[in-house]
């Protein structure tokens, strides 16, 4: 690949669009939820005038250097998984920074932001914040596995660790998709992304108003505003890269807008209709059928 | 008329029972012989519940009044075990060792009404007044109203009616 | 952790080396708080709108009217819809609800709460009790004013206020922060000698720095 400038600049450019994609899709799928228990909910571009208001917070205050980076660290992760990702197949301009090992790496941002944070609330003196964090990190341990299984399952279905070639793979009609021609690996990773989308069931390990020792529990002002912008974003490289996986990826924005959208509403559906899962309870299910899923995707190549 | 506590009177001859409900017994004991009396009510009657212990400040007989409530989930029986300590001197034995949540009662009753309860776990330690340094407040002769009046910056302006006199002059005006 | 832990004192470290420490300057700051100006009015009067429609209160029930506060997360009445969220740490929060009478031992906890919040913030103070004791207004441990220990910015009358009202109250906020008046941090910092006398004359044992976030 030649580096040019308008890499830079249409990079830029996916940002600014999945950020504010993010930004609209976290107003609305509370929305959605809240209409599921026939509340009102919050207007859709709430999650703008947060983000500006935690900006505008006049004192912040710091406990030392890895305080800085954990929230940079975490937002690093979720470009990191969005530029290394092709987000719309075909196009020349919005291929962005993909290379011929990008599943892997993509596969490594995923963890990439958690232990981020783990520094970071680590450095901020709260005396609870390992155990937030490591409740954290035992979940997303436990759901990497189905994942990886799913991951590696696909990898070996397609012969190849870039993910264009995978979504290449799958053109040609619905029925070319991955989720229809290797469904255990889809049922994994379908599951898996139940967990790592932080809703309900699985939402006790980011949940603070329920345990008020998470991670996030010291970050205010500038920094929570950080971590709220790669909330936006994060979940979207994840749908994207759960679209390009298992549903022949996108061909324009459009198309990636209506997928991403129902892949969403898939765990805002679960989330809404399912009690929260405890912490354990959610690392052994984890462990259960979407591990099996996973074992039989692997065996079944 | 027989009531269940008759046989008390055989082993603790100072007690004095009084029903006062047809599931409510009062018993008065001196203060010394009353840890052995709720030990005895515990043990051998089957009153395993401490219900509550509180006090009475008796300022005209410079006494406190000690009560113990228990409850017999068996018989659906209470009993009120009394008992009168001198206010000058207000000691009183722990039963911390029969219910361990009487130590919190005891703890409040020493940061309240200023009695001690020797070998109590943590009654010295302030309960919900930290860093109190006037009389106990549940003690008669503690003006709380002047003391609030002295710490707590009133709001000019606040008017206070007897309810009694405000509402007869509201719904009987003709009268007065 | 107890009384005797924040003591300036010497402990052994793991080497077998004395160390002298003292609690109260290592884990905290005696700083005096600052004044943050506002900046240019036109930015400003944009900041203050995100400010108004952005309340995010501290999950802090100091009295009997947190029940009350319950039900506008309920379908009935919704506060989420005008951008009110509730928040578990004084951290990230920006509205703090005194919600009904506040005994000593609770003030001290609500001043540490609300120092730890970030400029700007707010507070919003239900019932009678906080304006002037209310039925607490012979109590020897329930404090009568509250504006003379953090600067209020709006009161809710009521004995509790219904949460039409607290929604009301709300509204009124909204309108105080967009006409820029909720500077109520700064006024903290202003008038700050004075509000740690009347938080010194009733906190008897005051077992924290001055000023601690």
């Amino acid at each position: 690949m030649q580096f040019e400038l308008k890499h830079i600049t249409y990079g830029l450019l996916t940002l600014f669009i999945v950020l504010n994609y993010g930004l609209i899709l976290q107003g609305i799928m509370p929305k959605i939820a809240a209409r599921v228990g026939r509340r009102y909910g919050i207007r859709w571009y709430q999650p703008y005038i947060d983000i500006i208001k935690n900006h505008a917070k006049r004192s912040k205050i710091t406990h030392g250097i890895m305080y800085y980076l954990g929230p940079v660290f975490r937002l690093s992760g979720g470009i990191g998984l969005l530029m290394f990702m092709p987000v719309i197949f075909g196009s020349p301009y919005f291929g962005n920074f993909s290379f011929a090992g990008d599943l892997t790496l993509v596969l490594y941002f995923q963890f990439f932001g958690v232990l981020g944070m783990a520094l970071g609330a680590g450095e901020s003196g709260h005396p609870h914040s390992a155990i937030g964090v490591s409740r954290g990190l035992s979940q997303v341990t436990a759901l990497e596995l189905p994942l990886t299984l799913g991951v590696i399952s696909i990898a070996m279905q397609y012969g190849t660790l870039r993910i264009a070639d995978i979504v290449a793979a799958q053109q040609g009609g619905i029925m070319n998709w991955t989720i229809f021609t290797n469904p255990f690996a889809g049922a994994a990773l379908m599951l898996s992304f139940l967990g790592s989308m932080g809703r309900a069931p699985f939402d006790v390990v980011l949940a603070p108003q329920e345990i008020p020792i998470g991670p996030p529990t010291e970050y205010h002002s500038g920094f929570l505003g950080i971590l709220q912008l790669n909330r936006a974003i994060f979940p979207v490289a994840k749908l994207i890269l759960f679209m390009n996986l298992l549903y022949g990826g996108a061909t324009s924005w459009p198309e990636l807008f209506i997928k991403t959208f129902f892949i969403y509403l898939w765990s805002v559906f679960v989330g809404v209709a399912f009690p929260r899962f405890r912490v354990d309870q959610s690392v052994r299910w984890f462990l259960g059928v979407p591990l099996l899923f996973g074992i039989i995707a692997i065996l079944l190549i | 008329m027989s009531t269940p506590f008759d046989n008390i009177k055989t082993v603790f001859r100072n007690a004095e029972v009084k029903p006062q409900r047809q599931d409510l017994y009062h018993l008065s004991i001196p203060k010394e012989q009353l840890v052995a009396l709720v030990t005895h009510l515990k043990e051998v009657e089957g009153y395993l519940h401490l219900v509550q212990l509180t006090a009475v400040d008796w300022i005209e007989k410079n006494q406190f009044q000690l009560t113990y409530i228990l409850n017999n989930p068996t018989k659906r029986l209470d009993v009120m075990v009394k008992t009168f300590i001198d206010r000058d001197n207000p000691t009183m034995d722990t039963i911390h060792h029969m219910w361990e949540q009487a130590a919190t009662y005891q703890r409040e009753l020493r940061e309240m009404f200023g009695i001690d309860f020797p070998g109590s776990p943590r009654v010295d330690k302030p309960f919900i007044l930290e860093g109190w340094d006037n009389i106990p407040p549940y003690r008669r002769d503690f003006d709380t109203k002047k003391y609030a009046e002295e710490t707590y910056f009133p709001r000019p302006g606040r008017e206070t009616n007897d309810p009694k006199e405000y509402m007869k002059k509201k719904l009987y005006p003709d009268e007065i | 952790m107890s009384k005797s832990d924040l003591e300036k004192r010497t402990v052994m470290s793991p080497d077998g080396e004395p160390i002298e420490i003292n609690p109260l300057q290592d884990y905290f700051c005696d700083a005096h708080p600052k004044v943050h100006e506002p900046v240019l009015p036109i930015f400003e009067k944009f900041l203050n709108w995100a400010r108004s429609e952005s309340l995010w209160v501290l999950g802090f029930g100091t009295g009997c009217g947190a029940i009350e506060m319950r039900p506008l997360m309920t379908p009935r009445f919704d506060a989420y819809r005008f951008g009110i969220q509730w928040r578990p740490t004084p951290r990230q929060s920006s509205v703090f609800i005194i919600s009904g009478y506040l005994s000593v031992k609770t003030l001290k906890r609500v001043i540490r709460s609300y120092e730890q919040m970030q400029n700007p913030k707010f507070v919003i103070a239900l019932g009678s009790c906080t304006i002037n004791g209310g039925m607490y207004w012979d109590s020897y441990n329930t404090i009568k004013r509250l504006d003379h220990y953090l600067p209020v910015d709006v009161y809710i009358a009521g004995c509790m206020p219904r949460p039409e009202a607290i929604l009301a109250g709300f509204e009124k906020l909204k309108e105080l922060i967009r006409q820029g008046k909720g500077e109520g941090a700064n006024l903290y910092a202003q008038n700050f000698d004075w509000y740690k006398a009347n938080q010194k004359k009733i906190i008897k044992d005051w077992d924290m720095p001055d000023y601690n976030w």
